[in-house]
């Protein structure tokens, strides 16, 4: 038993170190030669403008739910003009950063952990090594700078789709008034929150790529190995974005109530 | 040239390469010979700088590239090139643009500067029109047989004209006449660009025809090294098999 723990642990510990390795590497790469403009275009219409359609679906049904929910939960206690609020603020702190890292891994993620696995293990990325070319300045530098770009404007993208969406089925279906949904937003949604939303999704942006890109690196096995460092990819990427959310949920708020307590004591 | 001693690596509880100690001199064309699994490709990626040694030393033309940092390595080894077993072509890119890729990324070494995309494009039908290639600059890899894919992976490698030259096992899988072309080619590169070759291989006929030495790697080490001649005639049970091998094959 505790042979197998020591060789888990040494294995998890290897895991964590290789990959904070890969991030430093790329991290190196990027800083000391930016990468090509057109691989980082490429890059930034893969994940951004190729990922507009779904992420626009799932914040717009998510919208049409959220604005169902509230209005059915709140409506009868005469607490039908929250639900602009509570679309709002869902879209904008939570549910836009969580379900568009979720799309964007899913659609994206997923394939970049595919394409890096197909050129490992056919040795393209040995060749590129062979022809001194950094494979992490070259492969996973501009997706990491795309990445990281795109994801906070997806969840804005995303974050706006919902309020839309929910807007749409208050007004249609239950007749609440354009004032009555989006006038409480300007009072209850605060900086604070549109911040918290964007620094959600920077970092899940981040962990989507070097996840995804990570696995796809370590890819050995041939066309099973490449089918499995996609799945982990993703699993991978999922877990680790939801418990990022909620460190983050709590440092920020923790951040804020402080900053809040010293603008009391200091009024 | 190349100057390699006491190579050590170990992968998990296996060690593929034990001590090994080996020497190729400039301007010419070492094979290493071995069964499969020995070890042969491994030692080719360290000498390229992919992989890092356990223990031991490589130095390639005066640089100990074992001394080095994972990111300095990228220039130490910018004059070398090694054609791949499976041609590692990048299967996104066509071939003209597989043969381009390393002019247009690392211009050109002596200046520094950026080669201009017609220079580039003359040198890419060169070197697509020594190994025979000339009309398939916009097909894609995938589009290419076996052969046609080796034969890209050497214009590729012979574009930027490296002073080291490594080839991983490049007549394998190949029919008897498109080997041929292969080894013939090697031979032909060599004597144009002068540079050191390593050869990977188990095929004894192709061995004989390019390789100026030839060595047996057999237990992760360099058991024997001689000229052909000599070299076929070590008392020694695996190169007992290749010479009847060959007596057999060229009797055929």
């Amino acid at each position: 038993m505790l042979v197998l723990v020591k060789k888990h642990s040494a294995r998890i510990l290897e895991t964590i170190g290789d990959y904070v390795s890969l991030c430093f590497d790329v991290l190196r790469a990027a800083l000391k030669k930016p990468p090509a403009w057109k691989l980082v275009r490429d890059q930034l219409f893969h994940i951004g403008v190729m990922s507009l359609s779904v992420v626009a679906i799932t914040g717009f049904t998510t919208g049409f739910v959220l604005a169902a929910q509230s209005f059915y939960q709140l409506g009868e206690k005469g607490l039908a003009t929250v639900t602009g609020v509570l679309v709002g603020k869902s879209m904008i702190v939570e549910l836009g950063p969580i379900l568009t890292a979720f799309m964007v891994t899913g659609r994206v993620g997923s394939s970049m952990c595919a394409e890096l696995g197909t050129m490992r293990v056919t040795e393209q990325i040995d060749a590129l090594r062979s022809m001194a070319i950094n494979p992490y300045a070259y492969l996973v530098a501009p997706r990491f700078i795309a990445g990281v770009l795109m994801v906070p404007l997806l969840t804005f993208f995303s974050a706006m789709m919902g309020i839309m969406g929910g807007y749409l089925i208050a007004s249609s279906l239950f007749h609440l008034s354009a004032a009555n949904y989006f006038d409480p937003m300007q009072i209850h949604i605060s900086l604070f929150d549109v911040a918290t939303g964007a620094i959600k999704a920077f970092v899940f942006g981040i962990l989507m790529v070097t996840v995804c890109c990570y696995r796809g690196m370590q890819t050995t096995g041939g066309a099973a190995g490449v089918g499995k460092a996609t799945t982990q990819s993703v699993v991978t990427s999922y877990s680790l974005i939801l418990v990022a959310d909620f460190f983050l949920t709590m440092a920020l708020n923790m951040i804020h109530q402080r900053l809040k307590l010293g603008w009391i004591y200091s009024g | 040239m190349i100057r390699i001693k006491h190579l050590w690596k170990r992968y998990g509880k296996v060690d593929v390469l034990k001590g090994l100690n080996l020497e190729a001199h400039a301007g010419e064309i070492l094979v290493i010979l071995g069964r499969s699994g020995v070890g042969k490709s491994v030692l080719l990626r360290h000498i390229i700088g992919i992989e890092a040694p356990d223990i031991g030393s490589i130095e390639v033309n005066g640089v100990q590239i074992t001394n080095l940092r994972k990111h300095q390595i990228y220039s130490a080894v910018q004059n070398m090139g090694m054609l791949f077993q499976g041609s590692a072509l990048f299967d996104s890119m066509n071939i003209e643009e597989n043969t381009a890729f390393y002019l247009q990324q690392h211009g050109d070494l002596k200046t520094g500067k950026k080669f201009p995309p017609a220079v580039i494009k003359q040198k890419v039908q060169e070197a697509l029109q020594v190994v025979g290639l000339e009309g398939t600059e916009k097909k894609m890899p995938a589009d290419l047989s076996g052969g046609m894919r080796k034969r890209a992976g050497l214009a590729r490698l012979i574009v930027y004209r490296p002073s080291i030259l490594l080839y991983d096992e490049p007549t394998t899988g190949l029919d008897p006449i498109t080997a041929q072309q292969i080894n013939e080619l090697i031979v032909n590169t060599q004597k144009d660009l002068k540079g050191t070759s390593i050869v990977v291989t188990h095929d004894i006929h192709s061995a004989l025809f390019i390789g100026d030495r030839l060595a047996l790697h057999e237990d992760g080490q360099i058991k024997h090294i001689a000229e052909p001649e000599t070299f076929l005639k070590i008392d020694d049970p695996i190169i007992h098999y290749l010479r009847a091998l060959y007596k057999r094959k060229g009797s055929t």
